[in-house]
């Protein structure tokens, strides 16, 4: 076993609300938060966010809250919700922030488990599910909303107001007024403070408890990581169940003390984003994706001499853009450093800009693999794109890229005060200052998962490269071999075809079998746009799923992987045989993907067996039906007539050079 | 009413009232001899085959055609003859069949056009955004955020909207009405060429409307599931005649009603 050691760090035993008050009073008149309500950014300062923390504080303790008890939140990234957090963890409770899509059954799970008895959600949408489980779940006491809408004639013994618990609130705090500070000083570092349940890729999900040290110490370890500051500015769109905003939007920004922006709906964060300029962005590979892609679609309507110029300068940055950001400018020729500097103006610039991108320092991706191009494109551009690893599990406190030293096929090295061994099996495994305390009422999953020197086992294949760099192959269990021995990998295959801006999802199958083969889902909007300028009609996305067109442009894009496949001495033997394009989305709602959007393989080859069994059958078609959920929870069936096509392959080089 | 969403609604006297009302373009009698009334907070629909004259009526409501005979009665008030200015200014406020708005302006400027009726300062002030009209149109720009905000229409707000989808465009339109503050909301076909999820969120809307504002409406309508869903009470029209007036459930169960729509052997 191999054992890799970052620099050793240490903390003092902190809790966020006594961060929260401290920063209300060192520098209470700097803005805090910020939310864009009715077409207007309005801003909180940190002395009025601890005002409105006390007040909801004391509003649950006047409905009875106590110490250790849970509290679910539930809803987009909005500042009520933020500070209720604080006001719970200010109780010394435990806040359970869920997936705000989740349907009402898969909330009844983790209430039941985490014996939540007060809700604190967004809006109608998720008072109605809460309702919904109400008759299967009366422990539920108090649904607490923040938007009224639409709630006018709802039934209003378990509903409250947000504002009515505020008001509340300060009734309470008036007849008890040491409460509050009382219940603050009473926390301790190694209380849980959250409770983020885990995606679930098995079996059901399990609340992963993180302790006010553990996340303060692992936000210190970042901020110090990359020299964030009170200066720094974010924007806050993720899920609030998702640890990555956790840590992001609510433990480093409490710890650092930067400001929060929250963004007006889903729907409005690119417009939000270009008006706000975050310094400081995370986002998992397929947002950035999303913005490369609609990019790359509105580059193919402009006018010919625009999309000339983008092409051009789009080449001088893959050239150069990436060295002159890492500061490796000696190597760039003058020429090239000209036209990088025209391209800026010119193109990288206004890009940046459109983008939201112009005031960025560092930006993170992790969660998943990125795709070459992706990143590079991102990088060329100016913007300091770097990856990291870590889980839920370990408060994504692991590895990080450090600025000059990016790698596109790593995810940097251990973080200050983290250790990592890679086990015989190829299992990366570590010991972190964010390592979770437990998983709640599951000793068992906690055993199998920290091993009893302390370590935590990750589940991810992995190795250090020369450079001291962790590189991620896949999933341990995931790494299968095909029967002739060859490695398989399928995330790593799947990566590859979803780089492409046509292919949206992909599932390899190949472990234990003769050959590789795919499962494609295609991009609705970008094959869409294709299909619009070739003149060809469609009625949704099963009919254009299966037209012979886009099985041909499916075709290029597998073939290409193919021939980069079979460069690589390892892989070059699992190239994909025969592909098939899904007649419908893969969706969460299916339980086909995690709420992460990770596609669950087994499910799918269990759901699918029929085409799974008619692509190595040798079919040239198969009719499948499939049960879909709709958003509202009632379900329907798609039938449809699938086409499975060949795919060329190319002589692979690990057989030649083995022979030589 | 034995609809759910009328529990916390109560709905008033009669609000407004069309008695006798004749209307005919030469020759061609497009209305004869309508009665019919809407109380306060209703839901009130038209509905009637090609032709029968459910539009007409509504232009006769808010004074674009002038019905020959026949009075109407708004709000205490009676006309023999309603003019679009007044009525406006008395609080009718009505969407089109077709949609009518300025495509090339934004989604925020088409609204803020709901508002003119409501600037008080003079066209020297509003070109100058001096003053009082500043004041001013920040007020009214309050007043159409929060419509956006209840469309759920944020995400375009400065978008043109020729740009939008035909479902966001009439949804745009309700806004513009909304705009106006209205009492009385003639809706014409609000739902026509729309898929299933665009009509369900337009019944959604038009509810939370009445709901909410207690905004009383009068909407024509094809679809008899939309129909029967959201409406307090339906007169049916046919060839310019009333054949039906009372709850969908009375209406569903007269055989006029029926003839109408599938027809007869004659």
């Amino acid at each position: 076993m191999s054992t890799q050691t970052g620099p050793a760090v240490a903390g003092p035993e902190e809790t966020f609300p006594r961060l929260l008050l401290a920063h209300a009073q060192s520098r209470g008149d700097r803005t805090a938060i910020r939310e864009k309500d009715l077409g207007i950014w309005l801003s909180w300062t940190w002395k009025q966010v601890a005002d409105e923390v006390r007040a909801i504080a004391c509003g649950l303790s006047a409905l009875g809250f106590r110490r250790g008890q849970t509290v679910a939140i539930i809803g987009d990234n909005r500042p009520r919700l933020y500070w209720t957090m604080m006001a719970v963890q200010a109780l010394g409770g435990i806040a359970v922030p869920l997936y705000q899509d989740a349907i009402a059954s898969e909330m009844l799970f983790v209430l039941e488990n985490a014996e939540i008895e007060i809700a604190v959600v967004e809006d109608q949408e998720q008072v109605d599910k809460m309702l919904e489980i109400l008759p299967k779940y009366p422990r539920l006491r108090h649904i607490i909303y923040d938007d009224p809408r639409g709630m006018r004639n709802y039934p209003d013994q378990v509903l409250l107001a947000f504002e009515a618990l505020q008001t509340s609130g300060r009734e309470y705090d008036k007849s008890h007024p040491t409460h509050f500070q009382t219940e603050v000083d009473k926390g301790r570092g190694d209380d849980i403070a959250v409770m983020l349940y885990t995606s679930g890729t098995t079996g059901n999900p399990k609340g992963v408890c993180q302790t006010h040290s553990a996340l303060i110490a692992v936000s210190r370890g970042d901020i110090a990581f990359d020299g964030f500051s009170a200066d720094d500015e974010i924007l806050s769109y993720l899920p609030m169940a998702w640890v990555g905003d956790h840590l992001f939007s609510y433990a480093q920004a409490l710890v650092a003390g930067f400001c929060v922006n929250c963004p007006e709906s889903s729907e409005t964060v690119m417009t939000d984003l270009r008006e706000i300029g975050p310094t400081y962005y995370f986002a998992p590979p397929r947002v950035f994706e999303n913005l490369l892609t609609q990019v790359m679609i509105r580059m193919e309507d402009a006018a010919p001499f625009k999309r000339r110029l983008f092409h051009h300068f789009m080449g001088v940055a893959r050239r150069c853009g990436a060295a002159l950001l890492d500061g490796r400018g000696a190597s760039v020729s003058a020429g090239d450093r000209f036209n990088y500097w025209l391209g800026n103006l010119l193109v990288y610039g206004p890009l940046r800009n459109v983008l939201g991108m112009s005031r960025i320092r560092v930006a993170y991706t992790g969660g998943a693999a990125i795709g070459p191009d992706l990143f590079d494109f991102y990088r060329s551009i100016g913007i300091n794109l770097k990856q990291l690893y870590g889980q839920t599990e370990t408060a994504v406190y692991v590895c990080k890229q450090p600025s000059g030293e990016v790698k596109l096929d790593t995810v940097g090295k251990p973080l200050p005060g983290v250790q990592i061994r890679i086990a015989d099996n190829g299992e990366v495994q570590v010991r972190t200052p964010g390592m979770l305390k437990e998983y709640y009422k599951r000793p068992d999953a906690t055993a199998e998962s920290i091993s009893p020197d302390g370590w935590f086992l990750t589940g991810d294949a992995g190795y250090f490269d020369e450079d001291g760099h962790l590189k991620i192959i896949d999933r341990a269990k995931d790494v299968g071999r095909l029967d002739s021995g060859t490695l398989f990998a399928p995330q790593y295959i799947e990566n590859k075809l979803k780089f492409f801006p046509h292919i949206k999802e992909a599932v390899a199958f190949g472990h234990g079998r003769d050959r590789c083969c795919v499962f494609i889902n295609i991009d609705l909007g970008s094959v869409g746009n294709w299909a619009e300028r070739r003149g060809i009609a469609y009625s949704g996305y099963t009919d254009l799923a299966q037209k012979d067109e886009v099985y041909a442009l499916v075709k290029e894009c597998v073939e290409s992987v193919n021939a980069d496949l079979a460069k690589d001495p390892q892989l070059g033997g699992s190239q994909i045989h025969r592909f098939l394009v899904l007649h419908k989305e893969l969706d969460a709602d299916d339980g086909e993907l995690t709420r992460t959007r990770k596609v669950r393989r087994g499910f799918i080859a269990e759901r699918y067996q029929q085409l799974v069994d008619a692509l190595y059958g040798g079919a040239t078609h198969c009719e499948i039906e499939a049960q879909v959920k709709f958003e509202d929870g009632r379900t329907g069936m798609i039938r449809a007539d699938v086409k499975i096509r060949e795919a060329r392959t190319f002589p692979a080089e690990t057989a030649q050079r083995k022979a030589a | 009413m034995e609809h759910e969403h009328n529990t916390g609604r109560r709905i008033g006297g009669t609000f407004l009232s069309v008695e006798n009302i004749s209307l005919a373009f030469g020759g061609v009698k497009a209305l004869t001899d309508i009665s019919f009334d809407v109380r306060e907070h209703e839901i009130r629909a038209i509905i009637g085959p090609n032709g029968a004259g459910k539009s007409s009526m509504l232009n006769c409501i808010n004074g674009v055609y002038r019905p020959q005979q026949g009075t109407i009665r708004f709000d205490g008030q009676a006309f023999q003859q309603m003019d679009p200015h007044k009525a406006a200014s008395m609080g009718i406020a009505r969407t089109f069949q077709n949609i009518a708005l300025f495509k090339g302006m934004s989604v925020l400027d088409n609204m803020m056009t709901g508002r003119s009726l409501k600037m008080h300062t003079n066209l020297f002030l509003q070109a100058l955004y001096v003053g009082p009209n500043r004041r001013e149109e920040l007020e009214h720009r309050q007043k159409v955020e929060h419509i956006i905000d209840f469309l759920q229409i944020e995400s375009v707000r400065k978008t043109p909207v020729g740009r939008l989808p035909y479902g966001v465009q009439k949804r745009v339109e309700l806004g513009r009405a909304l705009a106006a503050e209205p009492r009385l909301l003639l809706l014409d076909e609000p739902m026509a060429g729309m898929n299933i999820e665009e009509k369900q969120d337009m019944c959604r809307f038009i509810l939370d409307v009445n709901d909410e504002f207690g905004t009383t409406i009068v909407l024509i309508e094809h679809d008899m599931g939309v129909v029967m869903d959201v409406s307090d009470r339906v007169v049916v029209l046919d060839y310019g005649k009333k054949i039906g007036d009372g709850t969908p459930a009375e209406v569903r169960a007269n055989q006029a009603v029926i003839d109408a729509y599938l027809g007869v052997a004659h």
